[in-house]
């Protein structure tokens, strides 16, 4: 599970997945709407990672 | 900008400037009572009482991690250089990683003891003064110029209403100083609430309305690649091919610094229990897309053909040209007040650190728990007179290079913190040698290459740029673990001939 908490690493280290601007989003290029949904994204993962923590009994 | 006070703006500002004073000082009796040792303890004044639940610990790190400096500073860079000044955003999303996984063993480690500091815990770990010492002093040396940063934003905001001279500054900072003086860690908290809600209500006004007064997004975007495209250089809307590996090593670098500063773990160490802490890892990236909406604010800019001279003038500059000046003075009290936060929380961290680590030890052993309470509430007086003398007294590119090398600092103490709570434990003298290489070896760089966050290497024909922080930190373990295989062989050969123990 905690596996999941290196996807976001991967998908913002790796820097030539998005750095261009094609497609924009309501005009916003591509670089920047790509990372700013990276924050859900990564609040969702460690959500999940939380969850099942919690469910285990981890204090 | 003009030299004229704009009295509208400078109201609104005063208002809220005082109902936040009222605040702090009314802070001292707040979230009093459910803690176990009340009166005069360095927990309470320093740590709140240890009593912090989910949302005041989310307004709490988020009012103090995200600061002032960062709404002035990171639109400027996005200003000055495009996609580069980006690096904040996921440099603010890796920390949270980081933060669920490491953090709440750290709080365990501390509550089990009473730790109060990182270097508590340290010492708690391995019983090494000198490390422990080590943690201290770089926490505290990486904290000073941070405070002064906060002044920086401060600084800019009283410009921009018009005020001249340093006296608004330093009257600001004096009630700053006494306040938490007086209430502690609790002034910063209570004043985080409205400082977070000011910000949120701006950014959010500033996002939707700016770019509908300037032709939308596409409009925004094409009149700073337009800027960029003119300006040259290593500027533009996405990296060029050599700013991808900088961009992410100093994303991945600062998100590891982020929580060994002392105003930080402050906050961490102040929740009163660890599922607290998974739960604000899970909830403190709202800030982030603040952030990055407040990062956007730079490129808005150039469609409001802003130009200023310094580049840390561009969103007071661009609040003034758009909107009424009651909305501006609003927008700069959020500010103000947002250097408050975190300069209270980082003043209190530094001195928790100075008091445990430094002052008990080496000054008075025996002091009372009262007595720590009494040194760590002057030193943090002292703390930050040192740092507003600094800032009036020093030109401000010094206070940064500071900061620039205190990032770089901090984030060599990460092993010695952070691989005690693993079940298997390195010697102090490992850590030991591992911290004085990467802090050698990274101020070297850093130095050498004129006080730039970035070190080139050359492998072969090759060239890599990447943070010096990072690359000081790989050294760091390197070195570290290198030691610790000679210590253990040489400590087998030794036993060999013997009777084992």
């Amino acid at each position: 599970m905690r596996l999941l908490l290196l996807l976001p690493f991967l998908g913002l280290l790796l820097v030539p997945l998005y750095n261009f601007t094609e497609p924009t989003l309501l005009g916003i290029p591509f670089f920047y709407w790509y990372q700013l949904a990276w924050v859900p994204v990564t609040s969702l993962l460690i959500w999940i990672v939380y969850r099942h923590g919690s469910r285990r009994g981890e204090e | 900008m003009d030299g004229h006070v704009n009295w509208t703006a400078l109201s609104v500002f005063i208002f809220f400037f005082v109902l936040v004073t009222v605040l702090g000082f009314a802070a001292s009796r707040w979230q009093r009572g459910g803690s176990d040792h009340k009166g005069a303890h360095l927990d309470e004044w320093g740590l709140g009482g240890r009593n912090f639940g989910a949302w005041i610990t989310w307004f709490l790190v988020g009012g103090d991690f995200y600061t002032a400096y960062t709404v002035i500073a990171v639109p400027a860079l996005v200003y000055a250089v495009g996609a580069y000044g980006f690096f904040a955003l996921p440099y603010t999303i890796l920390v949270y990683p980081i933060v669920f996984l490491i953090m709440p063993r750290l709080w365990k480690a501390a509550h089990r003891e009473g730790h109060v500091t990182a270097a508590d815990v340290v010492y708690g770990r391995y019983g090494s003064r000198t490390l422990e010492l080590a943690v201290a002093l770089t926490g505290v040396v990486a904290t000073m110029p941070y405070i002064a940063l906060q002044l920086v934003g401060m600084e800019v905001v009283i410009k921009a209403l018009g005020l001249t001279g340093e006296l608004p500054l330093a009257a600001a900072f004096a009630i700053l100083a006494l306040y938490t003086y007086s209430a502690g860690l609790r002034a910063p908290a209570l004043i985080a609430f409205v400082k977070d809600v000011m910000i949120y209500i701006v950014v959010l006004v500033a996002v939707v309305l700016v770019p509908m007064k300037l032709g939308g997004y596409a409009a925004v975007f094409s009149a700073a690649g337009d800027a960029f495209a003119a300006k040259g250089g290593a500027t533009g809307l996405t990296l060029k091919p050599q700013q991808m590996l900088p961009f992410a090593t100093l994303a991945l670098g600062s998100a590891l610094a982020a929580f060994m500063y002392p105003h930080t773990l402050t906050g961490i160490f102040a929740a009163k229990d660890a599922d607290t802490i998974r739960k604000n890892a899970v909830f403190l990236p709202a800030y982030t897309v603040l952030l990055g909406l407040i990062a956007l604010l730079g490129f808005m800019a150039y469609a409001a053909g802003i130009t200023v001279k310094n580049n840390n003038d561009v969103v007071p500059a661009l609040f003034n040209a758009l909107f009424p000046s009651w909305f501006s003075g609003f927008a700069f009290s959020a500010i103000a007040i947002g250097a408050l936060v975190p300069a209270a929380v980082m003043s209190i961290g530094a001195a928790n650190l100075f008091t445990r680590n430094i002052w008990k030890p080496y000054v008075d052993k025996e002091v009372t728990p009262a007595g720590e309470a009494k040194v760590a509430k002057i030193v943090s007086l002292v703390v930050k007179l040192g740092a507003l003398v600094f800032i009036l007294a020093l030109p401000t590119k010094f206070a940064l290079d500071l900061q620039l090398l205190g990032g770089l600092w901090i984030l060599q103490t990460f092993p010695a913190v952070v691989f005690g709570l693993g079940k298997r434990r390195m010697s102090a003298g490992a850590l030991l040698a591992g911290w004085a290489t990467g802090m050698t070896l990274g101020t070297w760089l850093a130095f050498s290459d004129g006080l730039k966050p970035v070190h080139t290497l050359m492998v072969g024909d090759a060239s890599y740029a990447v943070y010096t922080g990072l690359l000081a930190l790989c050294v760091n373990i390197v070195v570290s673990g290198v030691v610790q295989l000679l210590v253990r062989t040489g400590r087998r050969d030794l036993e060999m001939p013997g009777v084992t123990r």
